[in-house]
């Protein structure tokens, strides 16, 4: 049979009422725990695998898959609405949605990312299933060093893309680095700035760090300037839906990010930060509004969006065709296969055609309920910002500390929570940039490994970095992002530049 | 979400009068990995074959274990009820991490399951057997780079004291860790490094779809459909097991421990057991009293010991 018959047979199995309800069970609890800050799908699939023993194979990873998706895009209402990303993945997000948000655009916001998840999860899946082969050979050429170029590339062109200053947004990404220091050392095994605090030993978790710096600080920030002030928060101003200019700056966005995520998505040490990240400073170099970035440019949330929904559909290419997981959730998906006497790998295909095609097939089936579901929710979800002020943050406080306790039940976290809040709160007093930290955290100790892992590889030698023809295009692509800018700076194209550059707090 | 749960554990733990024989497992690391699984299993067993009406698992994530452990230390002294799952990669991480607590502030009942490491290299590799890949690393260490799990687990110790028993420095050899072994996978398929080791399991689908060649593993005796010479038959004397165990809370009286041993021994013998070991491809290596003791005397030693070789401990 050839792929399309195996999908259609796939798609009769997901249509089942059963696999139907699996699937809809998994895409609402999926966005329910995207939605709350901390406890990502990773932890809620873990919770469900014990409870899906009595349940039969299908339905079951039907429904890991849903939550899966599901939490990829619950995770973009939090960070557009009330500036608290669940995940690393909507961390960018919430720098250009929850402007649009407070601009009284959450609306059309909120429908981008819901419209942009379900046309890259939709064009991501069926890429998956009939590229996922050919795909996977790519991703295997890149090694630590490439890794590594592609780390370098990011860095480069999303430390250009934050703040006025590019000064202070390094300052801010190497605060970052250096966090992402703490723990202990992955190739050596050796502690680092730890202090003797065991819980530190495994480092800063993400998202602790994401929502002190973005909900705390800004929590702070507003209590700090007194109870009359007047933050400009509008809860609708215009339509609630896109206008034909959203739609038409929106589309070309949503396939630019989807075709970064997947393809980024399928690498083993890719991930859907990375995407997000890459899509974000793509969108932003080839806005026709550059000026609305930093306040409020819909492409900025469209991008980034599309990026990671299409990134989650790549990380099931390694998993279904080599069996290797590569996010928490996967890894747990694997676990549950597993369970089941499935081995995934490069065999799955053959041994089980059924149960892959009919996984496929409901991915299909979860994204057009995700859609369903989400677009005539979007109403009643900004009325979150009809809220006055001192209840919403009052809740937003809560909610967070409440969302990070439950991920890690430990006064050590919940002291991290506050020092990074307070942190966060100065660093927007003094007008530093939050969401190069979070990057510098989220992608310092992977660039690190995979740079030490090259070496370490090459035994030392320092040219192996350019000797891949892959690394090496790539790491001139971030030498040109670097570059070109100061030239046109020093030709006196510095204004364009400097409009170019907002900050986004 | 949790909370919720919590809730209605606590609910339900009010709704059914506390028995003697209730246990609560603590995972010292995140849901999903080995420690995880192990307890998760351990629960479905229990309560199944009746060993325990009411069996709770916590997950304590962590550093090695250690952050776990020294949580079940400090809060469950003389507490007959609760129960830590552990392994091999907790002695290591004890020492690497300098832990405060050992597995000595603990009351080990017994080992529970095992698996060994398998060597491997990519299809397209020159390298046709264990012998051509050590005199490889004999010649130039650095030369010969390893893909496999973190720095001073079960992985970095089987290359150390391979490297001990073929007479190479152990301080030379060229380990890559890296966070697991789907990551170490990729490298290995990408032919990124000479040679990879990890457990048997993360690599047999690979070598049954012909895209790894196993060249040993590290068992004592050869493995059942496993076509690959163990490391001792290859002419290296070592032998590595990566096993699972489950310890008590420290404190308790010798009736305690016992009743607890005895509950152990039953799920250890159980059909489901024995089921879910043979599903989830686990070796029954059930270990109890005081062989079990000595057994884990002379794995803290010897890892230690090649731990100081390797320069990770000092």
């Amino acid at each position: 049979m050839d792929t399309f018959s195996f999908l259609l047979q796939g798609l009769a199995t997901a249509f089942e009422p059963m696999m139907l309800l699996y699937a809809l069970i998994g895409v609402t609890l999926g966005t329910a725990v995207g939605v709350l800050p901390g406890i990502g799908p990773a932890l809620t699939v873990a919770l469900l695998l014990p409870v899906t023993y009595g349940l039969d194979a299908a339905g079951s990873l039907i429904m890991f898959a849903g939550i899966y998706y599901g939490g990829m895009y619950g995770g973009s209402t939090t960070s557009i609405l009330l500036n608290t990303p669940g995940e690393s993945a909507s961390v960018i997000t919430a720098l250009e949605g929850n402007k649009m948000a407070r601009a009284g655009r959450g609306g059309p916001a909120l429908a981008t990312a819901a419209i942009g998840s379900f046309v890259a999860g939709l064009l991501a899946t069926l890429m998956l299933a009939f590229l996922a082969p050919h795909v996977v050979k790519l991703a295997l050429i890149f090694g630590p060093r490439e890794y590594f170029a592609l780390m370098v590339l990011a860095f480069v062109t999303v430390s250009a893309a934050f703040g006025e200053s590019a000064l202070r947004g390094l300052v801010s990404l190497f605060i970052g680095l250096a966090l992402a220091m703490v723990g202990i050392d992955q190739l050596t095994g050796q502690t680092r700035l730890a202090f003797g605090v065991p819980q530190l030993l495994d480092g800063i978790e993400v998202t602790t760090l994401a929502v002190a710096m973005f909900a705390l600080g800004e929590a702070l920030f507003v209590a700090a300037q007194g109870p009359d002030n007047d933050s400009g928060i509008l809860a609708i101003k215009g339509r609630v839906r896109m206008t034909a200019q959203d739609w038409a700056r929106s589309w070309k966005a949503w396939l630019r990010g989807t075709a970064i995520g997947f393809p980024i998505g399928s690498m083993p040490a890719g991930g859907a930060d990375i995407a997000s990240f890459l899509s974000y400073a793509t969108e932003r170099n080839m806005t026709k509004h550059p000026e609305e970035f930093g306040k409020g440019a819909i492409e900025g949330v469209a991008g980034p969006e599309a990026a990671n929904n299409a990134a989650a559909a790549g990380t099931l290419v390694p998993l279904l065709t080599l069996g290797l997981p590569t996010t928490a959730t996967a890894a747990i998906m694997l676990a549950g296969f597993q369970q089941f006497g499935l081995q995934p790998g490069p065999l799955l295909f053959a041994t089980a055609p059924q149960l892959v095609w009919g996984l496929i097939a409901s991915l299909l089936v979860a994204n057009v309920m995700l859609l369903v579901l989400n677009l005539p929710l979007i109403r009643f979800w900004i009325l979150l910002l009809k809220i006055p002020q001192p209840w919403l943050y009052g809740g937003i406080l809560v909610f967070a500390t409440l969302g990070t306790l439950g991920v890690n039940p430990s006064p050590v976290e919940l002291m991290m929570l506050v020092l990074f809040g307070t942190m966060g709160y100065l660093m927007r007093l003094f007008n530093y940039p939050i969401a190069p930290v979070v990057v510098g955290l989220i992608l310092g100790p992977m660039a690190e490994q995979q740079l030490r892992r090259a070496l370490s590889i090459s035994q030392g030698d320092w040219t192996t970095l350019v000797q891949s023809p892959v690394a090496a295009v790539l790491l001139l692509l971030a030498l040109a992002a670097l570059v070109v800018p100061m030239i046109l700076r020093a030709r006196g194209r510095g204004d364009a530049l400097s409009q170019i550059g907002t900050a986004e707090d | 979400m949790k909370h919720a749960l919590y809730g209605a554990m606590f609910a339900a733990a009010l709704a059914v009068p506390a028995f003697a024989n209730d246990y609560s497992i603590m995972a010292p690391a995140s849901p999903g990995g080995g420690w995880d699984s192990t307890a998760r299993t351990m629960q479905e067993v229990m309560q199944a074959e009746g060993i325990s009406s009411s069996v709770q698992v916590t997950n304590v994530p962590g550093a090695g274990g250690t952050v776990g452990l020294a949580q079940f230390v400090a809060s469950s002294s003389g507490d007959p009820s609760q129960l830590i799952v552990g392994g091999y990669v907790m002695v290591g991480a004890i020492l690497t991490n300098a832990s405060p607590v050992s597995l000595a502030d603990v009351t080990p009942i017994a080992r529970l399951t095992g698996e060994a490491v398998a060597i491997v290299v990519p299809a397209a590799s020159p390298i046709q057997d264990i012998k051509g890949l050590v005199d490889a690393m004999a010649a130039d260490p650095g030369a010969v780079s390893w893909a496999g799990g973190s720095a001073g687990g079960v992985d970095h110790i089987t290359v150390g004291l391979l490297a001990k028993a073929a007479g190479v420095d152990p301080t030379k050899i060229n380990y890559v860790a890296f966070s697991g072994g789907g990551e170490a996978t990729a490298a290995i398929l990408g032919n990124q490094v000479t040679a990879g080791i990890s457990g048997l399991g993360e690599f047999l689908p690979q070598v049954e779809a012909g895209t790894m060649r196993l060249l040993a593993v590290s068992s004592d005796a050869r493995l059942e459909g496993v076509d690959a010479p163990t490391l001792t038959e290859a002419g290296y004397d070592v032998v590595v097991q990566n096993w699972r165990m489950v310890a008590a809370a420290p404190g308790l009286s010798d009736e305690q421990k016992a009743q607890v041993t005895a509950d152990i021994e039953k799920l250890a013998k159980s059909e489901g057991w024995q089921k879910a070991l043979a599903d989830k491809g686990w070796a029954d290596t059930y270990l109890a009293g005081a062989d079990f003791e000595a057994q884990l005397a002379k794995e803290i030693e010897a890892t230690t010991a090649i731990l100081k070789d390797i320069g990770l401990v000092q």
